[in-house]
């Protein structure tokens, strides 16, 4: 069905509509498109495609950048260790975000819009600012130490950042929204009937949880971990503020060649690399879950 | 509902993963008022000394405005591009939709630092780098993808048989858009300009590559600052862009309900 049809419903409407008349409903639809296609088109795809071009030509066509990134292990220890820091931020979210989401998911409404507020309130909270509240937090002489010192657990302060410890904090805490609200949006659309009847029939609640719950949930996990992982891939402030000089992700290598190496083409490489891997994984997402879900629409 | 696991221990681990949630917010506020020269918490005394900081000192006001000028002209241009592409997507019929809309909502999982680099390199052929259209420009594809999915989202939900009514009634398609559809999906524009405008207003990322020495941002201003200055100043900052963040969630809930409405 044309969008001519889509209007004009009424059978004598359709009847006027010629050939003609669809296809100048079809150049309409891509006359709106025009100056926002052309916009990203230029400010966005092009400069992406020249970026690939100088990862494989200098000024001829060469490998050399993507040959030096997988020969020399101390660079493709990078990609892994983002790899690694990335999976294990999305377990961690995982084991903390179903909970909540479970949770949001069976409380009365006016208890879940308070808590959901506060789901969504750091979701809404820029990440350097939440980045620099971890550095006063788990600084040498930050809040956590202070307090602990004058309660008397420690003696010298604990070293809580510029290690994996700090940014598996700092990074936990910035994605678990993105965990719990899809997580949450599958678990609210589970039948609660359906517990009901196999508590009736007298599943024990740990049966009903493990054996209808769990399993109708799950959508909602792989939707959340993977997009967990996908923005962990690229994570950049975080990292670099929080992290010691080993926690180097990706990104922040992309940044030091770029910035203080000015070794442009390798930044290239590595940024295509990096692109290649977010595209192979982020169609399984939007095709099982969509763009919508996780800004909880 | 007796599929609960056993209550008193999941509210005391969600409990906690809410304070890992809140509890950045809620540390950082307290601290922006403190009398105290370092990061002393519980603060000794109340003072609004780091306030006064920030509003006297040059290049954090200058930072200031230039965010707020380049995150307002940014939602403009992004609100318009965005809308004509959620228009054209949803109602028209044609191949290659979904592909386009893919394209164009790709933006927002693409990591920043491939966006970053690659309008870095080419703003600096184009002599863009430092200025003001060129962090716009770079800001405006970050947050077309904003627009297009809660303008989308707003378009499908609404009964179409309002524009058939009003084309069938003789009105052309431009009346029937400035008359029927746009005031019907105002509050869903509106939400959308609202989150161009905070993406915007909070991005480093790109900022990092994009701003130069000239057109210096907020949140870079904060980035170069955070590892060297540590009175709370940063704090200050800090809260007024919280301050910012939950006045615009407020804004864009109030928009949510009227639309339900």
């Amino acid at each position: 069905m044309n969008s001519y049809e889509k209007r004009f419903g009424e059978p004598e409407l359709i009847s006027l509509t010629s050939k003609a008349l669809q296809r100048r409903a079809k150049t309409k639809w891509l006359l709106l498109l025009a100056l926002p296609l052309l916009v990203l088109l230029t400010l966005y795809a092009y400069p992406i495609s020249r970026m690939l071009l100088l990862s494989l030509f200098d000024p001829e066509f060469t490998m050399k950048n993507y040959i030096h990134f997988f020969k020399i292990s101390s660079y493709s220890y990078v990609l892994v260790n983002t790899f690694k820091m990335s999976i294990s931020v999305t377990v961690i979210c995982l084991l903390l975000g179903y909970p909540i989401a479970y949770l949001l998911s069976t409380t009365s409404s006016r208890i879940k819009n308070l808590l959901m507020i506060m789901v969504i309130l750091p979701f809404f909270t820029a990440f350097l600012v939440r980045t620099y509240a971890w550095m006063v937090i788990l600084g040498r002489t930050g809040v956590l130490n202070q307090l602990l010192i004058n309660w008397g657990f420690i003696s010298s302060p604990l070293k809580l950042m510029h290690n994996l410890f700090g940014v598996y904090v700092g990074m936990v805490q910035i994605l678990l929204p993105f965990m719990i609200l899809p997580t949450y949006s599958v678990m609210a659309g589970i039948n609660k009937d359906l517990m009901k009847a196999a508590e009736n029939l007298g599943a024990t609640p740990f049966r009903v949880f493990f054996h209808i719950f769990l399993p109708l949930s799950l959508p909602g996990v792989g939707g959340g971990s993977l997009l967990v992982f996908i923005i962990g891939l690229g994570f950049f402030i975080t990292p670099a503020l929080l992290g010691g000089i080993s926690d180097v992700m990706i990104s922040m290598f992309i940044e030091t060649q770029v910035n203080q190496l000015l070794n442009w083409g390798f930044a290239s490489a590595m940024a295509v690399i990096l692109l290649a891997v977010t595209l192979l994984i982020f169609p399984i997402y939007n095709r099982f879950f969509g763009m919508g879900k996780f800004m909880g629409r | 509902m007796g599929h609960r696991l056993p209550s008193f221990l999941l509210y005391a681990v969600c409990g906690l993963i809410f304070l890992l949630l809140i509890l950045p917010i809620f540390i950082v506020v307290p601290i922006s008022f403190s009398t105290a020269t370092y990061l002393q918490f519980p603060p000794p005394g109340f003072s609004l000394q780091w306030y006064k900081n920030y509003f006297s000192s040059r290049d954090w006001t200058q930072a200031t405005i230039l965010s707020l000028q380049v995150a307002s002209i940014t939602t403009i241009v992004a609100t318009i591009l965005g809308t004509l592409l959620a228009i054209s997507l949803v109602r028209g019929n044609f191949k290659g939709k979904n592909l386009i809309y893919s394209f164009a909502v790709s933006p927002m999982i693409v990591p920043l630092i491939i966006i970053a680099i690659a309008v870095y390199f080419f703003y600096s052929k184009l002599r863009i780098v430092g200025t003001v259209p060129g962090l716009v420009a770079a800001h405006t594809i970050l947050t077309i993808p904003y627009v297009l999915v809660i303008v989308s989202a707003t378009l499908k939900g609404f009964d179409e048989t309002m524009e058939r009514a009003s084309l069938s009634l003789g009105a052309n398609p431009l009346k029937t858009f400035l008359l029927v559809t746009l005031p019907i999906i105002r509050p869903g524009i509106i939400s959308a300009a609202l989150f161009a405008f905070i993406v915007s207003f909070d991005e480093l990322v790109i900022a990092i590559f994009i701003c130069g020495t000239t057109a210096v941002t907020l949140p870079k201003r904060m980035w170069d600052g955070i590892r060297l200055e540590i009175d709370p100043t940063i704090a200050a900052v800090s809260s007024l862009l919280i301050g910012v963040s939950i006045t615009l969630l407020i804004l864009i809930e109030f928009m949510r309900k009227k639309q339900i409405k």
